[in-house]
């Protein structure tokens, strides 16, 4: 027997497998298909103080191996999100979730993370830098060390859960931005986010996406989401949860060997709804294969 | 929602840029008129959506049309071929309020759900009529097999060159309880303004998943956001913000 099961400090996983925010809405559509119990852990969609539609639509484009979306961060705010879904949630997912945060300013992040991080159900917090600071011109939160290092202190603060920060991918160096949160506090990382693309419709002579740019994922994006995961590792001490483009079991023990402890699977969910189960059914059979009794043991073997 | 495995049966043209494609396999999650499918394709990483035409059990069939490579590749399919397709997507139109004469508008590509409710509103005991809009006589399809159900049927077409000319709105007749709709937005805004009674429309966005999982068709009703394919694609005339 294979040991599945993998700590992020005093969280216990019984497998590395979750699905990453926004792809998973709270859990229900996929409960409706299968017992999403199987899965070490999910992360529910991104939450923000008020209540947001997002951006206008079209928000979706196809790419070659992957998708772009600029969905926009829509949800029913925080106060609906710990009153509706969450109870909801529950009925489906009885193991700790990771709640995503998200913020237009510092105070925001705070506010957000605190009052989620009261929840029982939560058992980490997953903080979304990449959102624009309406404070600064809209540059991301994520993209200097100094912002992100900010938004990891505050957060960190308030909050009553361990807090990773979700690294950006569309920045010069992400190692020196994940050590910044790291000497912030940060309890861990997560990475990576999204990467900006955009499509142009040839009929139209106009972007496919109505917020013209959005973020890229799925297949396509792997190889870069391993060396960001690979970098950072280098870089921190801070536990890592990897994430982009994967889709097999195979792809987790790579992000695995490359220093995650856990791993993320995002736009496969939307167009296979199984895959992330799917992922989870193959681990075992495939540690065996390249001889891994204990998932542990090979986080970051493929350092030195 | 299921996930299951079709088998091409055929996959004909039946119109300029338009096909009609029979799959073998289990329907049985196609539970109304309006719904949808979400085809997996070789090659592209998105599902692509089609709504349902008809379904008996066992025979699901589509009518698409070609309008990019996803559904170019789709009409290259043989007999035979094998996809991965997730059903019973979207809540379909609902028959309990078209009252005994309900009328039924498509617009091109949007015709093809309007059939299966054709069907349904027959068996239910009504008597729908049914107005068929394209923009050339080289687009019209599904007449006859409207007709094979024994509904008046008026095709229109924009420049005249079969039925009457102009839009679906110059066709409607004098007398009808309720209307169902599908076709292209402005269609679908200038039926609510032609239209004396209430209604249904079918929407169309561009979607992620076609599941609810990623909000990616999100819209702003009257009552509330809306997934397009979770608590869409059909939605009623008075909750539309246009």
């Amino acid at each position: 027997m294979v040991k599945t099961s993998v700590s992020l400090g005093n969280l216990v996983l019984d497998n590395p497998i979750i699905p990453a925010s926004g792809t998973f809405g709270y859990g229900y559509e996929f409960a409706e298909l299968y017992d999403i119990n199987c899965l070490g852990s999910f992360s529910f969609k991104g939450t923000t103080r008020e209540a947001r539609f997002g951006n206008p639509t079209p928000r979706i484009a196809e790419c070659t191996a992957g998708m772009i979306n600029s969905v926009g961060l829509q949800n029913p705010g925080v106060d609906k999100v710990i009153s509706e879904e969450l109870p909801k949630l529950k009925t489906c997912f009885s193991k700790p979730v990771i709640a995503n945060v998200c913020g237009f300013s510092p105070d925001e992040y705070a506010y957000v993370a605190e009052r989620l991080s009261e929840e029982e159900q939560v058992g980490l917090l997953e903080v979304n830098i990449s959102c624009p600071n309406v404070h600064a011109g809209g540059v991301n939160f994520g993209s200097s060390p100094e912002s992100a290092a900010e938004i990891t202190r505050r957060v960190k603060a308030v909050s009553k859960k361990p807090v990773y920060i979700k690294l950006s991918p569309n920045v010069t160096d992400i190692a020196e931005i994940a050590k910044a949160c790291e000497a912030a506090g940060a309890d861990g990382l997560t990475l990576i986010n999204t990467l900006l693309g955009m499509r142009i419709d040839l009929r139209r002579r106009k972007p496919v996406i109505a917020n013209k740019i959005g973020g890229f994922s799925g297949d396509a994006i792997f190889p870069v989401a391993l060396r960001a995961v690979y970098q950072v590792y280098e870089a921190v001490s801070i536990p890592l949860i990897g994430m982009g483009g994967v889709s097999s079991a195979e792809q987790v023990i790579e992000m695995m060997l490359a220093g995650a402890r856990a791993v993320e699977v995002g736009a496969a969910n939307l167009v296979n709804p199984y895959a992330s189960r799917d992922i989870v059914a193959a681990l075992p059979a495939v540690m065996e294969k390249y001889g891994i009794q204990n998932l542990e043991d090979i986080i970051g073997g493929a350092h030195g | 929602m299921q996930q299951s495995f079709f088998t091409v049966d055929e996959n004909k043209k039946i119109a300029k840029d338009v096909y009609k494609m029979m799959l073998l396999g289990d329907t049985s999650a196609i539970t109304a008129a309006g719904q949808f499918v979400n085809i997996k394709l070789d090659g592209a990483f998105l599902r692509r959506p089609i709504s349902v035409c008809d379904r008996t059990d066992g025979v699901l069939t589509i009518v698409y049309k070609v309008v990019g490579g996803g559904t170019e590749k789709m009409s290259a399919y043989e007999k035979g071929t094998r996809l991965d397709i997730l059903t019973g997507l979207g809540n379909g139109y609902d028959t309990s309020l078209s009252g005994d004469a309900p009328l039924l508008l498509g617009g091109g590509v949007g015709v093809p759900p309007l059939y299966l409710l054709c069907k349904e509103l027959i068996k239910e005991g009504k008597k729908p009529s049914v107005v068929l809009g394209f923009n050339t006589k080289d687009e019209v399809f599904y007449k006859e097999e409207f007709e094979a159900l024994g509904v008046s049927v008026t095709v229109t077409t924009v420049d005249g060159s079969q039925g009457v000319r102009g839009f679906v709105t110059n066709a409607l007749p004098e007398r009808y309880t309720y209307f169902y709709t599908c076709g292209p937005e402005p269609m679908l805004r200038a039926v609510c303004a032609a239209t004396t009674t209430e209604g249904q429309l079918s929407f169309e966005e561009r979607m992620g998943c076609g599941f609810g999982a990623c909000m990616g068709c999100s819209c702003k009703t009257l009552t509330g956001n809306k997934r397009i394919c979770k608590e869409g694609p059909v939605m009623k005339k008075g909750e539309i913000l246009w």
